[in-house]
């Protein structure tokens, strides 16, 4: 089995695991402060780790590219709180221009 | 309220024809696209999964990645289950459907009635729509050549920032997401992919604590 395959099925398995657990585990247990100021964080960080590392690397070497209009133009129509499906085909428009004029 | 939960499931779902086009992009194939809506769907999980592996991380750091940003859909299982009170083979369908937008729809109710309909409406309706694009995009983007040239490479990234953008609702959770981006940008040369990523966790604990 390739390695995607081991990703794709561990990580459906794993996060229906924790999704049933959540069902299934008293409240209280989640409700301490600093248990759920932690899982707030969880999201943001690897979220914000993720923006980074897909809009500036290449191959893990910091880079930056046709990429950033893209990211400058999505940051935007989400600040401006455009409909999510604008947002993107805005987002892809400007990367891919700039990546066909080769800017 | 039925309708606005369809509607949400469209309009969630349509960007599964992102996830499809990107998970291409990432070389992963139509099967396993589909298998990750159907199996893990969660939509930043996917995402993150299909990111991280294509940029050559390993699978461990995949997995990981995935499992933490879904480990918010756990939260919002123990949060439904005093709503919903399921047993049995309902309570693993729940489960399954236990997302952003079931649970954010079913807690914005008055009524425990109202929030049961909610719950169950838009978690059927974001799965369905999900699953559908997902196979249309992978496809689509099969066809297509040269993803960088339709700005494919851009699609995820802007994914994330109209997750995250909402959330950042406080000072201390901007400063901790700057702070996880600079990091995650200033090691990334120096440790194997994946690993700026999964790292920042230990920011999540260090601000949280106190």
């Amino acid at each position: 089995m390739s390695s995607k395959w081991i990703a794709v099925l561990v990580t459906g398995v794993l996060c229906f695991i924790l999704k049933y657990v959540g069902h299934s585990i008293p409240a209280k247990w989640l409700e301490r402060p600093r248990i759920s100021r932690i899982t707030t964080l969880i999201p943001i960080v690897l979220l914000s780790a993720l923006v980074g590392i897909q809009a500036f690397t290449t191959q893990t070497k910091f880079t930056v590219d046709h990429r950033l209009s893209g990211i400058i133009i999505g940051a935007g129509s989400v600040i401006a709180k455009l409909p999510f499906p604008i947002t993107i085909i805005l987002a892809m428009a400007a990367s891919a221009i700039t990546y066909r004029l080769k800017i | 309220m039925k309708r606005d939960s369809i509607g949400v499931g469209v309009s969630v779902g349509a960007a599964g024809v992102a996830f499809g086009s990107v998970a291409i992009a990432g070389h992963f194939t139509v099967a396993q696209a589909c298998v990750l809506s159907l199996l893990l769907f969660s939509g930043a999980s996917q995402f993150a999964l299909v990111g991280v592996m294509s940029s050559g991380g390993s699978p461990l750091a995949a997995i990981l990645t995935g499992t933490f940003l879904g480990s918010r859909n756990g939260l919002y299982g123990t949060r439904m289950a005093s709503i919903l009170k399921n047993r049995g083979w309902r309570r693993v369908v729940a489960a399954q459907i236990t997302i952003d937008e079931s649970t954010g729809m079913a807690i914005a109710q008055e009524e425990t009635d109202q929030q049961h309909t909610a719950f169950w409406f838009t978690g059927f309706a974001v799965f369905f729509f999900w699953n559908i694009c997902t196979f249309l995009g992978a496809v689509g983007a099969k066809a297509i050549g040269d993803t960088a040239a339709w700005g494919l490479d851009v699609v995820s990234p802007v994914v994330f920032i109209a997750v995250l953008w909402p959330r950042l609702t406080t000072r201390n959770l901007k400063l901790a997401a700057l702070a996880a981006f600079t990091w995650a940008l200033c090691i990334t040369e120096v440790v194997p992919s994946g690993v700026p990523i999964l790292t920042t966790v230990a920011i999540a604990v260090f601000v949280g604590w106190k």
